[in-house]
């Protein structure tokens, strides 16, 4: 039980890190642009492909670089020739503009490497167990991982509240509308922003394809958890989003692990409702029913509180 | 008061316009019942049918879309619940033999997505928005996980299917024949455009309007843009059930597809190409994405690439849709100055469809090297065949691409100034451009 925990906590803040990556570009994304990138996690998967492919011709190191580079410049075109002009007609149609955008990178992804998975290998200096605890390897790599998504996130935390242009991004995040009255370049840090929130995406991507599965399918199954994340913690709101990361990476984690079901703790139901549906979810174990908590708890969070966690605005 | 009233009240019709009013319902009944004598294959039945139970999709979602101005990413819920109440349902009459036609299973699924919008609604339209769009997409993927969970209902993966010729027939009608099957389809298609478009005209489609357009002054003015917002997701969801039940009806069977992403996302292209800003819009959209999906998808391999393409292109460069690109004409047509507009558009016209064919060559040429390098480098796209592996291809791509862009682009300058000539000349002579 003991070993579960704490291999469970692990795991859980390791997925809760990595979601807090691509969260945290999403909401400074749409708090100071105003649009929810629905392509975010597209820029993710665009990462983890992108760093298969210098990672096969240049290896791992030289992707960790060049793919976020890579993804990020993407990103800034797509704001200046993309978003910019869809501007003028709302946000709604910003919106949309990302979903299609969603729509063709996953078709062009496809286009290129297929749709089954790509052999997209752990590096072969962090392949090996880095340590042991109750009889369990845990992979270097997976350290690797937490440790490189915690730099990060200090990383950011410095640049916000020690730089100058954090100073700008936080006063973009309450009062846009400050901002650029205030006389900054208002259009090329929206450009900066998106580059440098859809480069960090993509960093999440390279680091985390070779431990999952790096499959054109992987922005569609990863993109409504993001914004489970972003809505829970509050639109717009960066500890919020952190809170909600790690929350929702810890809840799905145990919930993988466990595997308990109503039946196990009450006993079967008897067999005049053996076929019907309530066996269903009756006998369904925690486990199984693990990719759907996400949603349950920000339909309970939308009930309890609306604005989210620790939102604020409303929108 | 009374006298305030009787001046905002708007005139009441003239026998002309009545006239004209009833006629195009009436004209939509005698096209719809024209249609099979027509084209009567057993391929064009199906479209039509596809075609129909599209429209009904289009405009429920336009409900939200376009009149209360609610982005949802999951209306196929709706949809799909509607389909499996259906299917449920068709099985529970013929093996209890109940004596319940066809025609009225319909009307079973609507409720279902009526219930069921009335179940979720209520948490999902507290925030409009960006907040809805994502909570639709979250009650969304809930269901849709959902579903294969619940496997009894559900049926899994395979789904669940039905035989509908067993329910008690009506004048001989078995509905076994894909004509029969067009004709119910055709029916509700008709029912459904009517009511939908009446629920435009009453006072809950305005505060509709209202509460999409400026939802504080809807509280000012003594109503919750709260309530208004659910009941427009109620009328949604009762319409996507109507739809989801034909669609089952057809197919004779209900999956779980049927509710997820990629219908709602599909939902969601039809009613925006079509045009969220008139009615007409979404049928116009679901006509439209019905045929190209159906066409496309013969014509070339990557037809979802150009598919997301053209959904981006109307995003960027005609927000209202195709209806939207043409009711912007009306006024030119009233005024006159329509034919100041023509030539420039044929002008743009070449330039413009050299460039597209030189990005769908190129496309069509890189897609073969990465896809399938290892085939005979003659594919055939569009109907047309070319060799994929010859410079002289990959040097025309270029050309026509690059070269047609530049062009284009002046031609495209002409066309603006062309346009604010026309419009201009339109609102001297006093009509609203």
């Amino acid at each position: 039980m003991l070993e579960l925990i704490v291999i469970s906590t692990l795991n859980g803040v390791l997925f809760g890190m990595l979601l807090f990556l691509m969260a945290s570009g999403l909401t400074v994304i749409f708090s100071m642009l105003g649009v929810l990138n629905f392509a975010h996690a597209s820029f993710y998967m665009l990462g983890a492909f992108f760093g298969f492919q210098i990672s096969l011709w240049f290896g791992f190191w030289p992707a960790l670089l060049i793919a976020p580079l890579l993804a990020g410049a993407i990103g800034a075109g797509v704001e200046r020739f993309g978003l910019r002009h869809v501007h003028r007609n709302g946000h709604v149609a910003e919106l949309l503009f990302t979903f299609g955008l969603a729509f063709v990178i996953e078709e062009v992804v496809q286009i290129i490497w297929g749709r089954s998975p790509v052999d997209y290998r752990v590096p072969a200096v962090l392949d090996f167990p880095a340590f042991t605890i109750f009889s369990t390897n845990y992979p270097a790599y997976k350290m690797f991982m937490l440790l490189m998504s915690i730099a990060i996130f200090i990383g950011l935390l410095l640049v916000l509240k020690k730089t100058r242009v954090g100073l700008i991004v936080q006063a973009a995040l309450t009062h846009p509308h400050m901002v650029g009255h205030l006389g900054h370049n208002v259009g090329r840090i929206f450009m900066l922003v998106f580059g440098v929130g859809t480069a960090l995406a993509a960093v999440a991507g390279v680091i985390a394809g070779p431990a999952l599965v790096t499959q054109s399918n992987m922005a569609g199954l990863l993109g409504p958890i993001l914004f489970v994340v972003v809505v829970v913690g509050g639109l717009g709101s960066l500890p919020g989003a952190f809170v909600a990361s790690l929350l929702i990476g810890l809840v799905q984690t145990f919930a993988v692990s466990m595997n308990g079901s109503l039946s196990g703790a009450f006993g079967p139901l008897s067999s005049a409702y053996g076929s019907t549906w309530l066996a269903d979810i009756w006998d369904v174990t925690i486990a199984q029913i693990a990719p759907i908590i996400p949603y349950m708890l920000l339909v309970l969070v939308l009930i309890f509180r609306p604005m989210g966690l620790l939102g604020k605005r409303d929108t | 008061m009374s006298e305030i009233a009787a001046n905002a009240a708007p005139p009441l019709p003239t026998s002309g316009e009545r006239l004209k009013f009833y006629g195009m319902w009436v004209a939509a009944a005698i096209v719809l019942v024209l249609l099979p004598k027509i084209f009567s294959s057993g391929g064009s039945l199906t479209t039509f049918s596809l075609i129909g139970i599209s429209i009904i999709f289009s405009l429920s979602y336009n409900i939200l879309l376009g009149q209360t101005g609610l982005l949802s990413f999951g209306h196929a819920v709706y949809y799909g619940l509607g389909g499996f109440l259906a299917i449920h349902a068709i099985n529970i009459f013929s093996a209890g033999k109940w004596p319940i036609p066809l025609p009225v299973i319909p009307l079973i699924g609507g409720l279902a997505g009526l219930a069921f919008a009335a179940l979720l609604g209520w948490v999902s339209t507290k925030r409009s928005g960006t907040a809805f769009a994502m909570i639709s997409l979250g009650v969304g993927e809930l269901i849709a996980s959902s579903a294969l969970i619940l496997r009894t209902f559900f049926g899994g993966e395979a789904g669940v299917s039905t035989n509908r010729t067993k329910l008690l027939k009506l004048f001989g009608w078995s509905f076994g024949p894909q004509i029969q099957i067009y004709y119910l389809v055709a029916a509700w298609t008709l029912i459904a455009m009517i009511a939908m478009y009446a629920l435009t005209r009453t006072p809950l489609g305005r505060m509709c309007n209202a509460a999409r357009d400026n939802p504080e002054r809807v509280q000012f003015v003594g109503y919750n843009p709260h309530v208004v917002r659910y009941l427009a997701f109620c009328f949604a969801g009762l319409f996507a059930g109507i739809a989801g039940a034909l669609a089952a009806i057809n197919f004779e069977i209900a999956n779980s597809a049927y509710l997820g992403a990629e219908q709602s996302g599909t939902v969601l292209f039809a009613t925006y190409i079509g045009g969220i800003g008139f009615f007409i819009g979404p049928i116009v959209g679901a006509i439209f994405v019905t045929m190209l999906s159906l066409g496309l998808s013969d014509l070339t391999q990557v037809w979802q690439l150009y598919f997301g393409l053209i959904f981006i292109a109307v995003v960027m460069f005609a927000p209202g849709g195709i209806t939207g690109l043409l009711m912007m004409h009306r006024p030119l047509v009233k005024a006159g100055t329509l034919m100041r507009v023509l030539p420039s558009y044929l002008i743009a016209l070449v330039p413009t469809v050299a460039m597209i064919a030189g990005f769908i060559l190129s496309v069509e040429t890189i897609v073969h090297y990465t896809v399938n390098p290892s085939d005979d480098p003659h594919i055939r796209a569009f109907g047309v065949s070319f060799d994929a592996a010859s410079p002289i291809i990959w040097a025309t791509a270029g050309v026509l691409l690059i070269g047609g862009f530049l062009v284009a682009r002046m031609t495209w300058t002409r066309i603006g100034q062309a346009w604010d000539d026309a419009t201009g000349t339109a609102r001297d002579k006093g009509i609203a451009a």
